[in-house]
């Protein structure tokens, strides 16, 4: 099995968290796991992308540009930047809610509807997860990277199941935080897809 | 029993410097090194001792000092870093080791949180000392080991250079429970231990021999690999995390050529380069930053009257700058044999998107130091030069702040302002400097300024830790890698020490406190000093947020203008809202809100 994922997002977000929740468990069940993150000052608010490669030995640590089998992406705008990784026909699972940039508010705005029907419009399969309305069902608005995961489990889009990926969470998730990111990856994987839906 | 686990670059060279027999590890913290010194105080046999040091030369000097006695010391730092400890180093070529000695450098090909792109192998060039280049995460484990064995067999220190791209990746490594032991002699007075010009001569010949020797030792090194296509005409030499490109881009492309992979840049192996050229008509060299590979075989072909062409930086076919990835190393080779470029689809024209660098994060009390010094100069309508330095606080020079007009190195925020206040003495000098900062290479240029008389102010940004690198503690926290607590070592005594008779203390977060402290210590003549004291953020709980009443909000939006929180942002009529997951409730904004329609902490 070779399979690569993107995640992009805003530096903040948990897309480290969620990469290497892939990552291992996907080498819990024998698969070869690369990732690299983005680490230091581009991280303070900054667009950042986590890179996840499941299989192939000695491979490198960058996935070439239209080679993605899978864009996970955690803002709307950052999806659409580093959309051109994504392989022809390729899935994107993307929030719909954005976080503006200060250099929004200072005026150069954000055009949210124009954004997400260009990503429709490009992508393979497109499906659009509002996770404003889901953190809030759980009670926290830190907990979009494990609802992503739950989302993309229940879509069979990661090569393992449900109870794989939670074990890893118990295991590599602090104790105080596991119940709050149980709840949230039951959520995520409870939600129903809206493609062609609500936007 | 050995055990399979997700490591990141940085934390399967900690594992295999411990299981190499690390005694002593000494550095500063530096993207993207950190990581390195942190998972060996994490992981650390009782044994073996860990400290951050104050600055990378003192990290330096003080490995020095452990393997001359014996010990198996590790210095990390970041490639800026060894620029501040290449004294003791070039010293320390001439001098040697008895412990194994290996100085891990990280280089950032991008950069991507650097001052400079500089290479590191040429630094091993320069001191005459060994250096070996990992080429992934899992070969760092093994090869970390290698370098410790090398710098003891031949008693030098031996430079250890990782790239972003190996420190921060991560890969399934298995590590061995094994870990070498070995006994530490302790230092054994001898006259070889003290520099002179004369001893100096004579270790002079024996590193240029040493150097000579081991560049035929590499050139048996099972790291440097020699693969490929023995009967090929075409070669490509790399190094680092280029050779796992370049295996990727060839697997897809079956081009059949021959390759010669360099773990040891330095002394380069001849003998190896030379049966790798055997046969070649032409050799594309893929490396990032210097072309320090291509320039090597460069002078190998005219050494041995090759006839073999040398493409790559020189002939313009290879980048120039920044980091390597598969795209530009495919361009690269579809170039180099002659082929077509695959061509992408283009898609659809993108919607205009938000650009997106990074900021202080909401909350950050640099904001409001920042902004207070904004304010009071403002106020007191008196034209200044901001110097700025390295640290989260860079980023006070992104707008709407803008109050970063220059930053150089370490500690050259208080020295340059000296500099500029010669030059035209009719404008403020105000320089901004973070606590580690401060303890790194700050208290100099204070000492220098006293002593000569300047009329400067300072603002120290003490947030309490080491924030941009991810929370190191230092002098002024009094916490130690050994897990120990001890008294902190306070700026405001070691700036009464350097005899500076100005020393101010304010919470950035108190606004109106805060300014009028700018404005005392700017009105003082000489060297003046305001402490702004506010923990990072990191460090603690979210206060409860303010509340915008949407009743009193006249939409001016004077709170994003100003301090260009994250937080914050406008909606419709352009009134404000505040992010409930962003805000940290430092409260600056209801501060500045001119009508008062932010406040009141949210029940």
């Amino acid at each position: 099995m070779r399979m690569d994922c993107l995640l992009a997002g805003v530096g903040g977000q948990g897309t480290v968290l969620a990469s290497r929740l892939i990552a291992q468990t996907a080498m819990e069940l024998g698969f070869e796991a690369h990732t690299s993150e983005v680490i230091g000052m581009a991280q303070r608010g900054g667009s950042v992308t986590s890179q996840v490669r499941l299989g192939g030995e000695n491979i490198a640590p960058m996935i070439p540009r239209g080679f993605a089998d899978l864009l996970i992406g955690f803002e709307p705008a950052e999806s659409a930047r580093n959309f051109t990784y994504l392989k022809p026909g390729g899935t994107v699972v993307v929030n719909t809610n954005p976080i503006k940039p200060v250099t929004s508010s200072l005026g150069q705005g954000y055009a949210l509807d124009e954004i997400l029907a260009w990503l429709r419009r490009q992508a393979g399969h497109c499906i659009f997860v509002d996770g404003g309305v889901l953190c809030t069902a759980v009670g926290s608005g830190k907990v979009l990277n494990v609802i992503m995961l739950g989302v993309l489990v229940r879509e069979n889009l990661l090569p393992f199941t449900k109870e794989q990926i939670l074990t890893t969470m118990l295991v590599h998730v602090p104790e105080r935080y596991r119940k709050l990111n149980e709840k949230a990856f039951t959520v995520g994987y409870a939600y129903k897809n809206i493609n062609g839906g609500i936007l | 029993m050995a055990k399979k686990k997700l490591l990141m670059g940085n934390e399967a060279i900690a594992f295999g410097a411990i299981r190499a027999g690390v005694d002593v590890v000494t550095g500063y913290p530096g993207t993207p090194s950190t990581e390195v010194l942190e998972t060996i105080a994490k992981h650390r046999p009782s044994d073996v001792y860990v400290e951050w040091s104050i600055n990378e030369k003192v990290a330096m000097e003080v490995a020095a000092g452990a393997s001359c006695a014996g010990a198996r010391t590790l210095v990390t730092m970041k490639q800026v870093g060894l620029n501040v400890a290449s004294d003791p180093l070039m010293s320390l070529a001439y001098i040697g080791v008895k412990g194994g000695m290996v100085v891990l450098v990280a280089d950032d090909p991008g950069p991507i949180s650097s001052q400079t792109e500089q290479d590191t192998r040429h630094f091993a060039q320069y001191a005459h000392l060994p250096i070996f280049d990992p080429e992934s995460p899992e070969d760092a484990y093994l090869l970390i080991g290698e370098a410790f064995q090398y710098s003891e067999k031949y008693h030098t220190p031996v430079i250890f250079r990782p790239t972003t791209q190996i420190c921060h990746a991560c890969a399934s490594i298995v590590l061995e429970d094994y870990a070498d032991k070995h006994s530490i002699e302790g230092f054994v007075k001898d006259k070889k231990w003290v520099i002179f010009p004369r001893l100096s001569y004579e270790n002079h010949i024996r590193i240029i021999k040493q150097e000579r020797l081991l560049a035929d030792v590499f050139s048996e090194f099972s790291y440097n690999r020699l693969a490929g296509d023995m009967k090929a005409t075409y070669g490509i030499i790399s190094n680092g995390v280029s050779s796992a490109y370049l295996r990727e881009v060839l697997k897809d492309t079956k081009d059949r050529v021959r390759t010669l992979s360099i773990a040891t840049p330095h002394p380069f192996p001849e003998k190896l380069a030379v049966r790798f050229l055997d046969g070649l008509t032409d050799v594309l060299a893929i490396e990032e930053l210097d072309p320090v590979l291509e320039e090597a075989l460069l002078k190998i072909c005219g050494k041995y009257h090759l006839n073999v062409r040398i493409h790559g930086r020189l002939t313009d076919e290879t980048n120039i700058a920044g980091a390597n990835r598969y795209e530009n190393v495919r361009e690269a080779i579809d170039h180099f044999i002659g082929r077509a470029p695959g061509v992408r689809k283009p898609c659809e024209v993108m919607p205009q998107l938000p650009i997106r660098p990074p900021v202080l994060c909401a909350g950050c009390p640099h904001r409001a130091s920042f902004y207070s010094v904004k304010l009071a100069m403002q106020r007191t309508k008196q034209k200044a030069i901001f110097t700025g330095d390295i640290g989260c606080y860079t980023l006070g020079n992104a707008k709407p702040l803008d109050m970063v007009d220059t930053c150089l190195c370490m500690g050259a925020d208080i020295t340059m302002a000296q500099g500029l206040h010669r030059a035209d003495g009719s404008v403020k000098q105000i320089a901004f400097i973070g606590d580690s900062t401060f303890f790194h290479t700050g208290i100099s240029g204070i000492i220098n300024a006293v002593y000569n008389e300047t009329d400067i102010t300072v603002i120290v940004l003490d947030n309490a830790t080491t924030a941009m690198t991810g929370h190191q503690p230092h002098p002024g926290t009094g916490l130690t890698m050994m897990g120990n607590s001890h008294e902190k070592i306070y700026i405001d005594k070691v700036l009464a020490g350097c005899n500076v008779k100005c020393i101010k203390k304010a919470n950035p977060l108190h606004l109106e406190e805060a300014i009028s402290m700018v404005e005392a210590a700017v009105a003082y003549k000489g060297v003046s000093v305001v402490i702004f004291e506010e923990p990072c953020i990191g460090l603690r709980k979210p206060r409860p947020m303010p509340y915008v009443d949407a009743e009193q909000c006249i939409g001016c939006q004077h709170c994003i203008k100003e301090i260009g929180c994250p937080a914050i942002s406008s909606v419709e009529n352009d009134q404000v809202v505040i992010d409930s997951n962003l805000c940290y409730g430092c409260g600056l904004c209801s501060q500045i809100c001119p009508v008062g329609a932010v406040g009141g902490a949210e029940e």
